[in-house]
């Protein structure tokens, strides 16, 4: 789960890592307000969960609270990667001297959390890591011991000569890694980093990723979650329990596990079709969730056809027959459906299917021909 | 012969009294796996179906019915400490089944499980099956039967899909292995494709890999300089598009990397056969046998 700068910022505070200060403003008007509490030059920067805000015009330097309302009424207006931004944040311009990337990531292949810290700051840092590798270093933290202080200011001396300032990240580090275990992140970035003409150092912006499967214990955490930056139907989604991704075709898809959901797409784009969605309705196969997933699917305009894929193991098929049986009744489909289901229970779902006018098939590519065949109106490639 | 299970495999199952871990018990006592122990804390002394003994703690359940292996079926929340305590307690091979189970977690796991010495397979994983032997997890027994093809996937129903379709064509399995869909797991395909290029009766490997990661990069490397015997690859996700999550944890295409075409071109390099669809199995099995 994605959240915002302000929302980072403020896990960084609690955590003692130094960031200027700054407030949320979702109005020009509130946005001037805060301006001129401040006094002098404010940066105002959209709240939105995108790269490359500065690129899209998305963070802004204004010298007076004017300013400030007029430059926050551009961005709060602004599309950035297709992304509606309703909140900026201002806070006060930094004197900058000098611009550091730190970030941890879980990383796959050591299985650890690891460090990367690079003197090259403020840019993306994958471009970094393919252009200027030795301009990265990246250290692995063993999870029994945490960041130790030695390592630390490795990672501090890599960025700065100056002790002062190595000893000042070096706690940075050590601060970051301890917020970054406590909210269960997947990332955390401080990026830029900045040294001051006065010698401090500090997090200039933030950004978290918090683990998906960290929020069912985390309420504080669910909590961040700005479904305003999502589509109306993946909220719906989450909410019935299913994993659903919204894409642009007309073939809708319901499929059990998410491997055969993911085959079952690029089938369809394998005879020539689209995929509207990805959509698992997961292992346990309550008649509710098939209901719910046909809700979400028939609300989207583009679907021309639905296809259920259903492979029966642990899923039983006569309760996905159930479930089309039920949704369909209190809300008659306008689009053709294409079911097919094999496994556990597969002859009396076929019956409950039969039983009520639909039509079952065994076979997956026979079922993504006929989807795609109806979905373009025309026979499949 | 097989891989990681057969008919010495002795299980332990962990949340045995919940509901997926009293169903699964059920299906694997049925199947015919050797199932001698269950723990749920605060159950002890109780019997699962009035034959298999239930344990306060994996401990006493290792010790009093010589378990070597452990499946664990409790809530993710509790997974990582399940994982632990059978690490702890001995066994050799842990199978979680568990979805949902937090990466930082599994990153003090790794670890642990390592330090002890267990093999880990999982989480968020279907498990494994041996035709006709022993089945350690969910995967239906009776789409499976008893041959000479290795199977090993990050997927679950996706699975099934092609061990049904090769069992219907008349091709059996030495062994089934879901390895899951996380980003952080216990096994992953090279450890799979060791195991069955030394096991003497598996005479071809399906490998049904996705996106997100470079396991299945770093698996095509591996057949290339260490497998005699022939494999034959599929990737899920060509059409999946990047930075999001599609419904396994660990399947998601992050900035350029982990994409469904740079697994496949790794398969290509590697001399692998690549299953277009997931019906194509049966045809490049057959044809490498």
């Amino acid at each position: 789960m994605n959240i915002h700068e302000y929302q980072a910022k403020d896990i960084f505070r609690r955590h003692g890592i130094p960031v200027p200060p700054g407030e949320v403003a979702s109005t020009p008007e509130e946005a001037e307000q805060i301006a001129s509490q401040y006094g002098g030059t404010v940066v105002v920067k959209a709240q939105v969960h995108a790269g490359g805000r500065g690129k899209a015009g998305g963070v802004k330097l204004a010298k007076t609270p004017a300013e400030a309302k007029t430059l926050a009424s551009q961005i709060l207006g602004m599309r950035i990667k297709d992304l509606p931004v309703q909140r900026v944040l201002v806070t006060p311009a930094a004197d900058i001297a000098t611009e550091a990337y730190v970030g941890i990531v879980v990383d796959r292949a050591s299985k650890r959390a690891v460090f990367m810290v690079s003197p090259a700051g403020g840019i993306d840092i994958e471009e970094v890591a393919a252009k200027t590798p030795d301009k990265i270093m990246r250290l692995a933290v063993d999870p029994a011991f945490g960041l130790l202080p030695f390592e630390a200011m490795q990672l501090g001396f890599f960025l700065y000569d100056d002790v002062k300032k190595v000893r000042a990240a070096a706690r940075i580090m050590e601060q970051l890694y301890e917020a970054f275990v406590e909210v269960g992140a997947s990332l955390a970035e401080i990026n830029p980093l900045v040294t001051t003409p006065a010698g401090d150092v500090l997090a200039l912006d933030a950004k978290i990723v918090i683990d998906d499967n960290e929020l069912a214990r985390r309420p504080d955490l669910s909590a961040l979650r700005d479904e305003s930056a999502e589509a109306p139907s993946e909220v719906a989604a989450r909410r019935a329990g299913l994993t659903f991704v919204k894409l642009d075709g007309n073939v809708g898809c319901v499929v059990n596990g998410a491997g055969l959901a993911m085959a079952t797409m690029d089938l369809v784009k394998y005879y020539g079709g689209e995929p509207a969605n990805f959509l698992d309705i997961g292992g346990s196969s309550n008649p509710e969730k098939v209901v719910n997933a046909l809700k979400i699917i028939t609300a989207d305009p583009n679907v021309k056809a639905i296809l259920f894929n259903i492979f029966g193991g642990i899923t039983r098929t006569d309760d996905v027959a159930n479930g089309i049986v039920t949704a369909t009744k209190s809300n008659p489909l306008k689009v053709p459906i294409i079911i097919r289901l094999t496994g556990t229970n597969e002859e009396i779902a076929v019956q409950i299917l039969e039983k009520n006018g639909f039509s079952a098939m065994t076979d997956m590519d026979t079922a993504v021909q006929k989807a795609v065949e109806l979905a373009t109106g025309g026979k499949a490639a | 012969m097989s891989i990681f299970i057969d008919n010495g495999t002795k299980v332990v199952v962990q949340g045995i009294t919940g509901r997926d871990g009293s169903f699964h018990a059920k299906q694997m006592l049925e199947y015919g796996t050797c199932v001698v122990a269950g723990v749920t804390p605060g159950k002890g002394g109780q019997r699962f179906e009035e034959r298999v003994p239930i344990f306060n703690t994996m401990a006493r359940a290792v010790a009093e019915s010589g378990a070597n292996t452990s499946v664990i079926y409790v809530p993710p929340a509790f997974a990582a400490d399940a994982i632990m305590e059978a690490a702890d307690a001995g066994v050799a091979l842990i199978v979680c089944i568990t979805e949902g189970v937090p990466v930082l977690d599994m990153t003090r796991v790794i670890r642990y499980v390592k330090e002890k010495g267990a093999r880990l397979i999982g989480p968020n994983c279907p498990g494994l099956i041996t035709p006709g032997k022993s089945k350690v997890g969910i995967i239906p027994g009776r789409i499976c039967t008893p041959g000479p093809v290795g199977v090993v996937s990050r997927s679950g129903t996706l699975t099934y899909e092609v061990v049904y379709q090769l069992t219907r064509a008349g091709i059996g399995q030495t062994t089934c292995v879901g390895i899951g869909g996380d980003p952080i797991n216990g096994t992953n395909f090279i450890d799979c494709l060791a195991a069955f290029e030394k096991d003497p009766d598996t005479k071809a490997v399906a490998m049904m890999g996705e996106i997100g990661g470079s396991d299945e990069q770093d698996a095509a490397a591996f057949i290339k300089e260490h497998m005699t015997k022939p494999v034959v690859g599929f990737i899920a996700g060509r059409t999946a598009p990047p930075g999001r999550r599609m419904g396994h944890a660990g399947a998601i295409i992050s900035g350029s990397a982990g994409t469904a075409a740079e697994k496949i071109q790794a398969f290509k390099d590697a001399g692998m056969g690549i299953a277009e669809r997931p019906a194509e199995f049966v045809e490049l099995i057959r044809e490498r046998m």
